[in-house]
């Protein structure tokens, strides 16, 4: 009974299996959800070309069609597709989340995923065809 | 006075931007990115485009659409490198380069924009 207890100057290591670098290329939600991580790149990207574009206006009629020009180049014009699949996903994920966030009761019944999502697709179309109506000029 | 935590801030930009990324940028990146530069649509000219976007609400907009976006970039980034590399050791290098890249981008987009 008079035997000592062992302290060991550290906690003791928990037991933790290892998990691969590449776990997400397990099962498909999995991959799903790093590439909707990954859209984010892409976000950046649309800024930094934005902002670069933004320049190009203020320096003036001779750098604005250059920069233009620069846009039209194949490796660009890949990009930019890239991008725009990445984005589509982002804005898909992200209104299809709203239904996760929002539950709506009608007369004790709860409204289906998809009517609450609805509005967001609709919003989003009037918003783009906004943008552009007045980018084009009407 | 407590600690205040950064993460409900961070979280706040990350979730509004990216509202404002979902909203907006695929019709920036169809028109400017595609459209225009692939001859689909007839662009609009150098002197319409400098005066709508000297226009203040559209300065502000133009603001908004690129810094926004950013700090959504930032926290989304940041926790997949957490996540999908398991770096998390790097973690002062990550937030620096993530938030830190967020807030030069919003630095840069008010100069231009305001220089314009």
């Amino acid at each position: 009974m008079t035997e000592k207890p062992v302290y060991t100057e550290f906690h003791p290591r928990w037991y933790r299996t290892r998990v691969s670098t590449y776990w997400w290329l397990d099962r498909t939600p999995y991959v799903k959800f790093i590439l909707r991580e990954l859209s984010s790149i892409f976000v950046a990207f649309f800024v930094v070309i934005t902002l670069l574009q933004i320049r190009a206006l203020g320096q003036g009629p001779q750098a604005y069609p250059a920069f233009q020009q620069r846009l039209q180049a194949p490796i660009m014009v890949i990009l930019n597709i890239l991008s725009l699949l990445f984005v589509l996903f982002h804005t898909i994920t992200w209104f299809n989340l709203t239904p996760k966030a929002i539950v709506l009761r009608v007369r004790g019944r709860r409204l289906p995923d998809l009517l609450i999502a609805a509005p967001n697709y609709v919003a989003w179309l009037v918003v783009s065809g906004v943008i552009a109506w007045i980018v084009t000029g009407g | 006075m407590g600690k205040r935590s950064f993460v409900p801030l961070f979280w706040t930009l990350f979730s509004v931007g990216g509202v404002v990324a979902a909203f907006l940028i695929p019709i920036h990146l169809f028109l400017f990115g595609l459209a225009f530069p692939l001859g689909w649509i007839q662009p609009p000219t150098y002197e319409r485009l400098l005066a709508l976007a000297r226009l203040p609400l559209v300065r502000l907009y133009l603001f908004v659409l690129c810094s926004l976006p950013l700090f959504h970039w930032a926290h989304r980034f940041r926790y997949t490198l957490y996540d999908g590399l398991q770096v998390k050791h790097l973690n002062e290098l990550i937030i620096l380069g993530t938030y830190g890249g967020a807030i030069v981008g919003t630095l840069v987009a008010g100069y231009l924009l305001w220089s314009l």
